[in-house]
C-alpha cells in the first residue's frame, strides 16, 4: 500500500477526531480549527487526485487488518477524489463566506455547536463518497441527516424550527427505506460489501427468477430513499422552507453538497452494487428519467412564481437536481458523465448564489424580498458579479460551468431512441429558457430601480465574504473554460469506478 | 374544501400504506428461507465470525468482535451518531442565561422539580450501587459474555437518571455538570477515533500492531476491545444523561 493512498481513511478519521475535539473549544478556537482540518483534508485529497492523474490504479482501503468480506472497507478513484476536493473547498468558502451571518444568527455558545456540525457533515460526505459498504453508507447517512438539521436550527426562530422538523421527518423516511433496502439485500445475497453482492447476484441468481424480485424491490427502495433526501420532484417540499430559512453558510451547504452526496451514493448503488448488466431492460432508468425531467420543469416553473430571492435559489435547486437524474435515468456512459458533472458544478454555482444572497441581505435591510432587494446589485457589487456569473453559468451559456454540463447532456441526449430523446430535448430546452427568465428577472431587480446605489452607514465588506465570493466566480469561469479537462477527468474517474 | 382534501389524504395514505405493507410481504416471502443450510447469509462470512473471532480478536462474544473489531469503523461511526444527536439537542434547546431571562418565572420555578421522596431515596441507597455495579460489569465483560459498552451504557445512563429524579438537580451536579459531560465525551471519543485510527493504519498497511491480543479468556484477552467497550460505554450514558436533562430542563445547570 502506498503511503498517498492512505489519505482516503485520514481525511475521514481526521474530521472525525477533530470533530470530538472540537466540542471543548470556544467559538473563537473552534472557528480557526475547524477552517484549518477543512482546508487541510482539501489539500490531502488534492495529492491523490494527482496520484490517480499520474496513473494509479483505483484500490481498496480495508479498515483493520480483516480485508473484504469479512471487515470495512473503503474504496477510492478519480471521481471520488474529485468530488471529495469539491466537497471540502466549497465547504471551507461557504464557511468563510458565511462567517459574519453565523457570527449574527448562531447565539454565543451555539457557535462551537455549529463547527462541531459543519465537521461532522463533511466528514460524513466524504465517508459516502468513499465507501465500500452499504452497511457504513447507513451509518454516515444518519450523521448527514442530524448535523444537517442542526445547522438549520442553528438560527433561531419558528421558521426555521418547523423548517427543520419538517426536514427532519422526510429525510428520516427516506433514511428507513434505505435501511429496509440493506436488510433485504443482505437477505437476499448474504453480504453488505459492494463488490461482493455484485458478483453473487451474477453467478446466483438467474434473472427473472423469483430470487430477482428481493433484489429488485431494494433497488426500488434505495432509489426512493435517496430521491426522498435529495429533495427530486415530487418529493422536494422540504427543501425551499429549510433551505431559505437557515444561515447563509448553511444553505450554502445543504443546496451545495448535502443533496448531492445521497445522490452519488445511488450512482454507487446503480453502477457498483448492482451494475449495469443486473439493471439492463429495468424500468428504474425510465423512471428516473421521467422524473428527472419532470423536476428541471417543475423546479423552473415554481422558481418563477417565487418572490423570494432565497426561496428562488431553492427552488431552482430542484430543478438542478432534475438535470442529475436526467443524466442518471439515461443510463448510458455520456449520461451518467453529464450527471456527475452537474454534482460537481452546480456544487460550486449553487453555493456561490446562497453566499451572495446572504450579503445581498445585509444591504437590503435583512430582507430577500424582492421588492426590497431592488438595486442591492449595486450597494454590494461583489454580490452583483457573483449573481451575473451564477446566472450564466446556470443557464448554460458558454465559458461559464454550467455550460459543459448543457453540453455534454445534450450530446447524451442525442444517443437516446424513441420517446426518451423527445422527452430529454424538451425538458432541457424548457428548462433552460425557463431558468434564463428567473435568473435574468432576478438581476434585472438587482441591478434595477434608481437612486438606491447607497450602502447602509457604517457598513464595511467582510473580507472573508469578498474572498469567497472572488474564489467562487474565479472557480466558476475556470471551470468553464476546461471544458474538455472535466470531461476527461469524469472519463477517467468512471473507467475506475465499477 | 379543505376538510374534504383532508379526508381524502387519509384515504390515500391508507391505501399506500397497505400497498406498501403487500409489497413487502411479497418479498420477504421471496427471500431465502431463514434456517436453511442454503441461505445465502451462512457463508464464509458469518462462519469467520463464528469460528475466527475468539482467538483473532480474542473476544469470546463474537458480537462484541464483530462489532469492535472486524466492523469497527461502522461502529466508531456509530458512536458519534450518539454524539452529534446530542450536539443538534444542544442546538435545539439550550438557552442561554439572557434568554433565559425572557421565560416566563414559572418555566423555572421549584416547585415544578419533584418533591424529595424518602422512600424512593432510602431504596434509592441500596440500589443505585447495585446499578451502576452492574452496568459496569456488563462492559467490563462486554468481551466475554453477552454485553458491551451499548448496553452496559445505557444501564449507567438509567441509573444517572435515577438519581437525579430521587436526590434533585443539586445533589446530582456535584459530579456531573455539563462541564464533566463535554470532557469525559470528548476524552472517550478521542480515545476512540485515535486508538482506532492506529489500528485502521496498521491494518491497511499489513504492519505490525503492538496492541497484545492474548485470547486466553482473561479480562485482558482482547487487546483494544476492552477499553474501547469503556469509551462506548461513557458515551452511550452520557447520551442517555444529557438527552434526560436538555428535554427535562433546556440545560445542565439551573
Amino acid at each position: 500500500m502506498l503511503f498517498v493512498q492512505n489519505i482516503v481513511s485520514w481525511s475521514i478519521l481526521l474530521l472525525i477526531v477533530s470533530g470530538a475535539f472540537t466540542a471543548v473549544l470556544n467559538a473563537k478556537a473552534a472557528k480557526y480549527l475547524s477552517t484549518i482540518v477543512i482546508a487541510l483534508v482539501g489539500v490531502m485529497n488534492i495529492f491523490l487526485l494527482k496520484y490517480f492523474l499520474g496513473g494509479g490504479e483505483s484500490f481498496t482501503y480495508s479498515m483493520g487488518h480483516y480485508g473484504a468480506p469479512a471487515g470495512n472497507e473503503l474504496r477510492s478513484g478519480a471521481l471520488e477524489a474529485a468530488v471529495s476536493i469539491v466537497f471540502c473547498f466549497v465547504m471551507l468558502f461557504s464557511l468563510i463566506g458565511g462567517r459574519k451571518h453565523i457570527e449574527e444568527d448562531v447565539k454565543g455558545k451555539k457557535q462551537n455547536l455549529y463547527y462541531i456540525s459543519s465537521i461532522f457533515l463533511l466528514c460524513s460526505m466524504l465517508a459516502l463518497v468513499n465507501t465500500n459498504d452499504l452497511f457504513t453508507a447507513y451509518v454516515f447517512v444518519e450523521i448527514n441527516t442530524i448535523t444537517a438539521c442542526g445547522i438549520i436550527l442553528a438560527k433561531e426562530g419558528r421558521q426555521a424550527l418547523a423548517a427543520s422538523t419538517r426536514y427532519l421527518i422526510m429525510s428520516l423516511v427516506g433514511s428507513g427505506m434505505f435501511l429496509i433496502g440493506i436488510c433485504i439485500m443482505y437477505g437476499a445475497t448474504g453480504h453488505l460489501l459492494m463488490e461482493p453482492i455484485r458478483e453473487y447476484v451474477l453467478t446466483n441468481i438467474e434473472p427473472g427468477s423469483r430470487e430477482m424480485l428481493p433484489v429488485q424491490v431494494s433497488m426500488a427502495l434505495f432509489a426512493v430513499g435517496m430521491a426522498l433526501k435529495s429533495a427530486l420532484w415530487p418529493f422536494h417540499s422540504w427543501l425551499p422552507e429549510a433551505h431559505s430559512s437557515a444561515t447563509a453558510s448553511s444553505s450554502a451547504l445543504l443546496s451545495g453538497l448535502v443533496l448531492k452526496a445521497y445522490i452519488f451514493v445511488l450512482i454507487k448503488i446503480i453502477y457498483r452494487v448492482l451494475g449495469i448488466e443486473v439493471l439492463s431492460g429495468n424500468p428504474i432508468f425510465d423512471i428516473l428519467l421521467v422524473f428527472g425531467a419532470a423536476a428541471m420543469i417543475m423546479g423552473s416553473v415554481n422558481a418563477i412564481r417565487e418572490k423570494d430571492l432565497k426561496r428562488m435559489l431553492a427552488y431552482s435547486s430542484v430543478g438542478q437536481i432534475g438535470y442529475i437524474y436526467l443524466g442518471i435515468g439515461m443510463g448510458s456512459a455520456i449520461g451518467i458523465y453529464a450527471a456527475a458533472i452537474q454534482i460537481l458544478v452546480h456544487a460550486a454555482t449553487k453555493a456561490m448564489l446562497f453566499i451572495a444572497s446572504g450579503g445581498i441581505m445585509d444591504v437590503s435591510g435583512g430582507s430577500k424580498k424582492f421588492k426590497d432587494i431592488e438595486g442591492a446589485g449595486k450597494r454590494d457589487p461583489f454580490a452583483g458579479a457573483a449573481f451575473i456569473v451564477g446566472s450564466f453559468s446556470m443557464i448554460g451559456i458558454p465559458f461559464f460551468a454550467g455550460f459543459v454540463t448543457k453540453y455534454t447532456l445534450v450530446s447524451a441526449a442525442t444517443q437516446l431512441a424513441g420517446w426518451r430523446m423527445y422527452l430529454a430535448f424538451i425538458a432541457i430546452i424548457v428548462s433552460t429558457l425557463l431558468t434564463a427568465i428567473y435568473y435574468l428577472m432576478a438581476i434585472a431587480k438587482l441591478f434595477g430601480g434608481e437612486n438606491n446605489s447607497k450602502r447602509p452607514e457604517g457598513f464595511k465588506f467582510n473580507i472573508g465574504y469578498v474572498a469567497a465570493i472572488i474564489i467562487f466566480i474565479i472557480a466558476n469561469i475556470v471551470i468553464g473554460l476546461n471544458t474538455d479537462w472535466l470531461i476527461n477527468l469524469v472519463d477517467l474517474g468512471f473507467s475506475m469506478f465499477a | 374544501m379543505n376538510k374534504k382534501f383532508n379526508k381524502l389524504y387519509n384515504i390515500l395514505c391508507v391505501i399506500f400504506a397497505l400497498i406498501f405493507i403487500a409489497a413487502m410481504i411479497i418479498t420477504v416471502s421471496a427471500l431465502p428461507n431463514i434456517g436453511d443450510a442454503t441461505n445465502p447469509t451462512n457463508n464464509e462470512v458469518s462462519e469467520k465470525y463464528l469460528t475466527d473471532s475468539s482467538w483473532e480478536t480474542g473476544s469470546l462474544n463474537a458480537v462484541s468482535g464483530m462489532i469492535l473489531d472486524y466492523r469497527a469503523f461502522d461502529t466508531l461511526g456509530e458512536s458519534h451518531v450518539l454524539f452529534v444527536a446530542t450536539v443538534a439537542v444542544f442546538i435545539l434547546l439550550r438557552r442561554d442565561e439572557d434568554s433565559r431571562k425572557d421565560l416566563p418565572t414559572r418555566c423555572l420555578n421549584q416547585s415544578y422539580e419533584q418533591a424529595y421522596d424518602p422512600i424512593l431515596a432510602k431504596s434509592l441507597e441500596f440500589l443505585i450501587p447495585a446499578i451502576f455495579v452492574f452496568g459496569i460489569y456488563v462492559i467490563a465483560n462486554g468481551h466475554l459474555s453477552p454485553g458491551g459498552g451499548f448496553s452496559g451504557g445505557a444501564i449507567i445512563g438509567a441509573a444517572f437518571i435515577l438519581y437525579l429524579n430521587a436526590y434533585g438537580l443539586e445533589s446530582i451536579e456535584r459530579f456531573c455538570n455539563s462541564r464533566t459531560y463535554l470532557i469525559c465525551s470528548c476524552c472517550a471519543l478521542l480515545f476512540y477515533g485515535l486508538a482506532k485510527s492506529y489500528v485502521f493504519y496498521v491494518g491497511a498497511n499489513h504492519l505490525h500492531s503492538i496492541i497484545p491480543v492474548l485470547a486466553d479468556g482473561s479480562i485482558l484477552a482482547s487487546g483494544l476491545i476492552l477499553p474501547l467497550n469503556i469509551a462506548v460505554g461513557v458515551v452511550v450514558s452520557n447520551t442517555v444523561y444529557a438527552l434526560y436533562i436538555m428535554f427535562r430542563r433546556g440545560g445542565f445547570s439551573r
